[in-house]
C-alpha cells in the first residue's frame, strides 16, 4: 500500500526546505537571544504564533481521522474568548476559574457537534456548519457586539507570560500535544478512532463503540478550540467576536491535511499535524521577515494548499508518472 | 444423475444464437474468478445463470457488460466479435443490465430517469411533455401505470426496475441482463416481472437472469448455466431437470466415499450453551431454532439469499431479533448490539470480509487485537508488548502469511485476511463463535487450515455456528444442521441424518422433515 | 411545469417560513409590506443571491464551493483598479466575469480530473482570490465610473439581474441536459457514469458556472457599494451555503431547487431587515436565527430522507 514515502515525511522535508531557504536568505532567522530569562527570535515567534492553530488542529486530527470535519473551530474560539473576557472584566474571576469555564464551554460545544454527527447521523460538514454560522452571533450576543478589552494580568499572561524561557502559548500547545498524544497512544482511543474512520462497519461489528468514539473526537476538538480561543484573546487583550479565530478552522484542516492525515479518514499522525501547523506559520513568518508584502501571504498559502492536494492525489501522481514514462 | 442432465442438445424450439462467450478467463490478485467459462444465449430465451457466492456469476456479467476486461476468451454478438470497454459501450451494443439495486437516480422523476442522457429537445430546451409521454408509453407497454413526473424514489423497487427495463428497451437492448431482480420483490411483483420477461422473450430478446430462488428460476427459465468456483459445471435445459440435480450441480456434490464418511467427532455430553427458539426478525429471517453445546458445531445450510447471513447477524446482535428467544446457559438473553454480544463472549466473522470484516489500513496486529481491546474498553489499552505477543501467537497458530505483524491487512491475500479476522475473534476468547462463510473466496489450502482450526476449537470447548455454501464442509464439520429456505428454517438435521443428500433434499424442498 | 413537482416538500416549507416571516413583520411594522421594501430586499441581497445560485449548482452536483465570498472581494478590487487605469466600465465587467469563470473552470478541472476534494480545492481558490485582491490593493478603492454610478443608483438593475440569472439557472437546471446531468451526478455518481452521462465535464462546468455567478455577484456588489474592497464578502460563502440548505438543497447533492435558494436568500434578507426595523434587536441575532433555521431545516431533511434508510 505504501509505495511512496509517508506524506508526513514529505511535509517534514518541505518544512526543512523552508528553514533552509531562511538559513540562506534571511539573516538572523535562526538567531535566538535571551532577554530577561526569555528567548526571543523568529523561530520562537513561529512556535508562539502556531500555537492556536496547533491546539485546534490536534482535535481536528482526531475528527478528520473519524472521516469527519469540524467547521465550527473559529466560532468556538470567538465564544471562548468572549466568555473569558467577560469573566475577567465583569466578574474579576481568577484565572483558573476562567480557564475552567472556557474549557467547559468548549467541551459542551464539541459535544453538541458530536451529538449531531454520531447520534443524529448528520453529515459532519452540515452538522458543524450550524455552530459555525450561529457561533459568532452567540459570541456577539455575549459581548453585546463590543470588542471587550481587558487588563487582567492573569488572562493577559496566557499569551504574554513565559515559562522556562518559552512563551506560554508554546508551553500550552506542548501540553495539549502531550495530552492528545497520550489519549491517542496510551489509551486505545487512537486505534478506535482509526478503526472507525477506516471501516466504520467493521469496527462496529468488532464491538468498537463507534458513536462514543466520534463523540469523543468532536469533544477534544471543542476543548482544543476553546484553549486556542483563550490564547487568541490574550494576545490582543481583547475579545473580538467578529474576527477572533476567523477562518481558523480552515488553517487547522490545512495543518492536518498537510501533515499527512487524509480527509478520507483512518490513519492519523499528530506529529504530522505539528509539522503542518509549523509549515503554515513558518511560511507566514518567512514572508513577513523577508519583507515580502504581507498581502502575498494568502497567495502563497493558496499555492501551498494546491501543492499539498496534488502531491497527495493518486490520480495526479499516476498522470504525472504516466507522462514521465511516455516522455 | 447429474451426467444425464448435462444435455447439451439444443432444444427444438430454440432461436438463433445471439451471444456466444467462449473460454472467458479472468483473474484478480489471488483469485481465479473465471476459468475458461463458456456461455451461450439465444434470441428468445430466458437463460438462468446459477451458482453460489464466488462461483463467478457476477464476474461473468461484468465481463459481458464491459465493467471488467477478460484476460482471455472471446465474446461474439450475432457472430461478430465484440469487446465492450465500459457499461456505456455495452449499452450501445445492445446489452443492458438491470441490477438488484437499481442503478438509476432516485431523486429524479420517472420520466427523467427514462430519458437521462438522451433527452428529447424542442426549441433549445428539454421537451418535458414529450419525455413524459414517451416514458408513460414505454411503461404502459410493460403495463406499469405511474405518473412519469413523480419522483422515482417514491415508487417501489418493482416499479423502479420496470423503469430500468423500459429504459433498456428504449435503447434498443437485444440482451437484457437481470441481476437478482427479484430479491426485494413480493410474490405479486415477481409474477408481474415474469410476465414482462415472457413477453420480451416472445419479442425475441435474450434474457440473462440471475436469481437464487429456485422456484422462480424454474418458473421462468428455458435453460440453466451453472458455475462453481469460476468453472462451468453444466448447461442444461429447464425442462426435464429436477431441482435436486440443479442444486447438486451448484453445491458440488462430489460423491466421494471418504468425504462422506468423515464426520465431526462427537462432543462430550454437556448441557446446551446457546439455544435459539423460533428466533426471528421481521423481513429478515424467521423460525430459527437449534441448540449447541460446548464442543459442538451447528451448521446453517441453504442457498444464497435463504437467510444464512441474516441468521448470523441476528445471533450476534448486529440486527435485533423481534420474535422468539435466545438462551445462553439456560438464561434468556436479548443481544442488543455487537458490543453486547462481545461481552457475552460471542464472536462473529462476517460474510463480507472487505466491507464488514477487515479494517484495511490498520496493521495485522491492530486488527487482531481490535475485538479484545473493544471488550476491555478504551482506557485499559493492551500494551504494545502484549499486542505483539498476541498477534505473533495467532500469526503462528493460524499460519497467517505476512512478513510481520505491522503490515496493513488490506495488503494480504483473501485467505490471510480471513485468518486475521478469525484471529481477532479468537483473541477475544469467545465461547460461541459465529463463522459466516469463513471459507469463501480463499484458496484450498487455507480452507483446510480453517477446518482444522475449527476442530481444534471444538476440542477446547467452543460452541460454533458455521455457515457455508459448500455442502461437504457442512457435513464434515457440523453435529447438526439448520436448513434454510426463503428466509425461514425448514429443517433441522441431527446426528446420522446429517448427510449431503438429506440437506440437498431439504433445500430443494423434496425431503422436508416430518 | 411537471418537472417542478418532484420532491419539493422542503421548498414548500421554505416558502411557508418566508411567507410567515413577511406576514409577521408586516403585522408588526406598518410600512414593511410594500413593494419598495420587497424591491430593496432583492436589491440588497442581489450579490448574495447570485453567488448562492452558483453555489447551489455546485452543491447539487455533490460538491462545495468556498471561494464565492473571496470572489466578491476580488472582482470589486479588480474592476476598480481597471477603471482607475482608464478601462471603460463595460470592459471591466466583461473581463472580471470572464476571469471569474476561468478561475471556476480551473477549480472544477482540479476536482474532476485529479479527484481532489472540492473542499480543499475551493479553499485554495478562496485564499488565492482573497490574496490576489489584497495584492492588487490593500485599501478600499472608490469607483466613480459613470456606468457603475448609473447601475448603482438604479433600483431595478440589481434585482433584474438576479431574476434574469435565476431564470437562466432554472432553464439550465430543468430544461437542459446539462442541468439534469448535474442532478444525476449529485444523486448517484455511479449511476450517472453507468448511464453514460459526461460526469467529468459536468463537474468542471458546474464550478465554472459558480465562478460566473459569483463574479457577477462581485460586479453587482461593486456598483452597489461603488467601491472595491479586498475584504468584501467575508464569510459570504457561508451565507450562500446556508441559503441553499434553508432553500431545501441537500448538501449531499442531487436534491434542491434554485427557487428554494432564492427563498433562502430572501429569508436571510428578511431577518436582517426585521432586525434593522426593530432597532432594539442587535445584528448578531441574524446569525443566531440563521443557525437555528439551518438546524430546523437539517432536521426536516433528515425526516425527508428517513424513507430511504441507510444502515451505518
Amino acid at each position: 500500500m505504501r509505495r511512496s514515502l509517508h506524506p508526513t515525511v514529505w511535509a517534514f522535508l518541505a518544512w526543512l526546505l523552508l528553514l533552509a531557504v531562511n538559513l540562506a536568505f534571511t539573516p538572523g532567522f535562526f538567531s535566538v537571544e535571551v532577554r530577561d530569562g526569555r528567548f526571543y527570535g523568529s523561530l520562537i515567534d513561529v512556535l508562539n504564533h502556531s500555537s492556536p492553530v496547533l491546539l485546534a488542529a490536534l482535535g481536528m486530527t482526531l475528527v478528520i481521522a473519524t472521516k469527519g470535519v469540524d467547521l465550527s473551530v473559529g466560532s468556538v474560539v470567538a465564544i471562548s474568548g468572549a466568555v473569558a473576557a467577560l469573566m475577567v472584566t465583569k466578574g474579576q474571576a481568577p484565572l483558573p476559574t476562567v480557564v475552567a469555564v472556557s474549557v467547559g464551554v468548549g467541551l459542551a460545544l464539541g459535544l453538541w457537534n458530536g451529538l449531531l454527527v454520531s447520534v443524529f447521523g448528520i453529515q459532519p460538514m452540515v452538522a458543524t456548519l450550524v455552530l459555525m454560522v450561529s457561533g459568532r452571533g452567540i459570541a456577539q450576543l455575549l459581548t453585546d457586539g463590543q470588542i471587550i478589552t481587558f487588563q487582567d494580568p492573569g488572562l493577559a499572561s496566557v499569551a504574554g507570560g513565559s515559562l522556562l524561557g518559552l512563551p506560554n502559548p508554546v508551553v500550552v500547545a506542548a501540553c495539549g500535544l502531550a495530552v492528545v498524544a497520550a489519549l491517542a497512544r496510551w489509551t486505545a482511543f487512537g486505534t478506535m478512532v482509526e478503526a472507525v474512520g477506516d471501516n466504520e462497519r467493521a469496527a462496529h461489528l468488532a464491538g468498537v463503540p463507534t458513536r462514543w468514539v466520534k463523540l469523543g473526537a468532536y469533544a477534544v476538538c471543542g476543548v482544543g478550540s476553546a484553549i486556542a480561543g483563550l490564547i487568541v484573546c490574550s494576545y490582543t487583550k481583547a475579545a473580538d467576536a467578529n474576527n477572533a479565530g476567523l477562518y481558523l478552522e480552515l488553517d487547522a484542516i490545512l495543518a492536518v491535511v498537510a501533515g499527512g492525515t487524509a480527509m478520507t479518514g483512518g490513519r492519523f499522525t499528530l506529529v504530522g499535524t505539528v509539522v503542518g501547523a509549523l509549515i503554515l506559520q513558518t511560511l507566514t513568518t518567512t514572508i513577513l521577515t523577508k519583507g515580502v508584502p504581507v498581502q502575498w501571504t494568502l497567495v502563497v498559502k493558496a499555492v501551498a494548499v494546491l501543492a499539498v492536494c496534488l502531491l497527495q492525489s493518486d490520480q495526479f501522481r499516476r498522470t504525472v508518472l504516466a507522462r514521465r514514462l511516455a516522455a | 444423475m447429474a451426467e444425464d442432465a448435462l444435455n447439451r442438445d439444443r432444444p427444438a424450439d430454440s432461436g438463433p444464437e445471439l451471444l456466444r462467450m467462449r473460454g472467458i478467463r479472468k483473474e484478480f490478485p489471488g483469485v481465479l474468478a473465471l476459468d475458461g467459462v463458456d456461455f451461450t444465449l439465444r434470441a428468445g430465451e430466458i437463460h438462468a445463470l446459477m451458482g453460489e457466492n464466488g462461483a463467478g456469476k457476477s464476474t461473468l456479467i461484468k465481463v459481458l457488460t464491459g465493467v471488467h476486461a477478460p484476460d482471455s476468451g472471446t465474446i461474439e454478438l450475432d457472430g461478430r466479435p465484440i469487446r465492450p470497454r465500459s457499461a456505456h459501450d455495452a449499452v450501445a451494443l445492445g446489452i443492458s443490465t438491470v441490477y438488484q439495486e437499481v442503478n438509476l437516480v432516485p431523486y429524479l422523476s420517472v420520466a427523467e430517469n427514462f430519458v437521462l442522457g438522451r433527452e428529447p429537445r424542442r426549441l433549445g430546451r428539454i421537451d418535458w411533455r414529450e419525455a413524459n409521454r414517451r416514458a408513460a408509453e414505454a411503461l404502459a407497454r410493460l403495463e406499469v401505470r405511474v405518473d412519469p413526473a413523480s419522483s422515482l424514489g417514491s415508487h417501489s423497487l418493482a416499479v423502479q426496475q420496470m423503469v430500468a427495463i423500459a429504459r433498456a428497451l428504449d435503447q434498443n437492448a437485444r440482451i437484457l441482463v437481470l441481476d437478482e431482480p427479484t430479491s426485494s420483490l413480493d410474490a405479486r411483483e415477481v409474477e408481474r416481472l415474469f410476465e414482462v420477461m415472457r413477453r420480451l422473450r416472445a419479442e425475441g430478446l435474450g434474457i440473462l437472469f440471475v436469481s437464487h430462488f429456485l422456484d422462480q428460476v424454474f418458473a421462468v427459465s428455458d435453460r440453466f448455466t451453472v458455475l462453481r468456483n469460476g468453472r462451468l459445471v453444466g448447461e442444461l435445459p429447464a425442462r426435464g431437470t429436477t431441482r435436486l440435480q440443479l442444486v447438486s450441480l451448484m453445491l458440488g456434490r462430489e460423491v466421494d466415499e471418504e468425504t462422506l464418511a468423515k464426520r465431526p467427532e462427537p462432543a462430550a455430553p454437556a448441557p446446551p450453551m446457546v439455544e435459539a427458539r423460533a428466533l426471528g426478525r421481521r423481513g429478515s429471517v424467521e423460525g430459527l431454532g437449534f441448540s449447541v453445546a460446548p464442543g459442538e458445531t451447528v451448521g446453517l445450510a441453504g442457498l444464497l439469499g435463504s437467510g444464512r447471513t441474516e441468521s448470523a447477524r441476528l445471533l450476534f446482535g448486529a440486527d435485533r431479533a423481534d420474535r422468539g428467544e435466545l438462551r445462553l446457559d439456560g438464561r434468556r438473553v436479548r443481544v442488543r448490539s455487537p458490543r453486547h454480544a462481545l461481552r457475552l463472549r460471542f464472536g462473529f466473522c462476517p460474510e463480507d470480509r472487505k466491507s464488514s470484516g477487515i479494517v484495511p489500513n490498520l496493521s495485522v496486529r491492530e486488527n487482531i487485537v481490535l475485538a479484545l481491546q473493544a471488550r476491555r474498553g478504551w482506557l485499559r489499552r493492551l500494551s504494545l508488548r502484549r499486542q505483539r505477543e498476541i498477534a505473533d501467537r495467532f500469526i503462528r497458530a493460524l499460519g497467517i502469511a505476512t512478513p510481520d505483524a505491522e503490515k496493513p491487512v488490506g495488503t494480504l491475500s483473501g485467505g490471510n485476511q480471513q485468518k486475521v479476522i478469525l484471529a481477532r475473534w479468537l483473541a477475544s476468547e469467545p465461547r460461541f463463535l459465529i463463522l459466516d462463510e469463513p471459507t469463501r473466496g480463499i484458496d484450498v489450502g487455507s480452507k483446510a487450515e480453517i477446518e482444522r482450526l475449527m476442530a481444534d476449537l471444538r476440542k477446547e470447548g467452543l460452541a460454533i455456528l458455521f455457515v457455508s455454501s459448500e455442502l461437504e464442509e457442512v457435513v464434515r464439520n457440523c453435529h447438526r444442521v439448520c436448513v434454510l429456505r426463503d428466509r425461514r428454517q425448514v429443517g433441522l438435521l441431527e446426528g446420522d441424518r446429517v448427510d449431503a443428500g438429506a440437506i440437498l433434499r431439504t433445500i430443494a424442498g423434496g425431503g422436508e422433515d416430518a | 411545469m411537471k418537472a417542478f413537482r418532484r420532491s419539493n416538500l422542503p421548498v414548500w416549507a421554505t416558502l411557508a417560513v418566508f411567507v410567515l416571516a413577511v406576514t409577521a413583520a408586516s403585522l408588526r411594522y406598518e410600512h414593511f409590506f410594500s413593494f419598495d421594501v420587497f424591491l430593496n430586499l432583492l436589491r440588497d441581497n442581489a450579490f448574495l443571491g447570485l453567488a448562492a445560485i452558483g453555489v447551489t449548482f455546485v452543491i447539487l452536483s455533490g460538491g462545495i464551493d468556498l471561494s464565492v465570498g473571496a470572489m466578491i472581494g476580488f472582482v470589486g478590487v479588480f474592476c476598480a483598479t481597471l477603471m482607475n487605469a482608464g478601462v471603460p466600465g463595460w470592459a471591466a465587467i466583461a473581463l472580471a466575469v470572464a476571469l471569474g469563470t476561468l478561475v471556476g473552470l480551473g477549480m472544477g478541472s482540479l476536482v474532476a480530473f485529479f479527484d481532489l476534494p472540492p473542499f480543499l480545492v475551493t479553499l485554495a481558490g478562496m485564499f488565492l482570490l482573497r490574496g490576489m485582491a489584497l495584492v492588487i490593493s490593500m485599501e478600499a478603492l472608490r469607483i466613480d465610473d459613470p456606468l457603475f454610478q448609473a447601475l448603482g443608483h438604479s433600483k431595478w438593475v440589481a434585482p433584474g439581474l438576479l431574476l434574469a440569472v435565476l431564470l437562466l439557472g432554472v432553464y439550465l437546471a430543468n430544461f437542459r441536459p446539462f442541468g439534469r446531468a448535474v442532478y444525476a451526478v449529485g444523486g448517484n455518481e455511479q449511476s450517472a457514469l453507468l448511464m453514460g452521462l459526461p460526469v467529468r465535464r459536468t463537474k468542471v462546468l458546474v464550478y465554472a458556472l459558480s465562478g460566473f455567478c459569483s463574479s457577477l455577484g462581485g460586479v453587482v456588489f461593486a456598483f452597489y457599494t461603488l467601491s472595491g474592497n479586498a475584504n468584501s464578502g467575508m464569510t459570504l460563502e457561508l451565507d450562500a451555503i446556508a441559503a441553499a440548505v434553508i432553500g431545501g438543497t441537500l448538501l449531499t447533492g442531487g436534491v434542491g431547487h434554485l427557487f428554494g435558494t432564492l427563498l433562502g436568500v430572501l429569508i436571510l434578507g428578511t431577518i436582517q431587515t426585521v432586525i434593522s426595523f426593530e432597532g432594539t434587536l442587535s445584528s448578531w441575532w441574524t446569525r443566531i436565527a440563521v443557525g437555528l433555521l439551518l438546524l430546523a431545516f437539517i432536521g426536516l431533511q433528515k425526516l425527508f430522507q428517513a424513507g430511504r434508510s441507510e444502515t451505518p
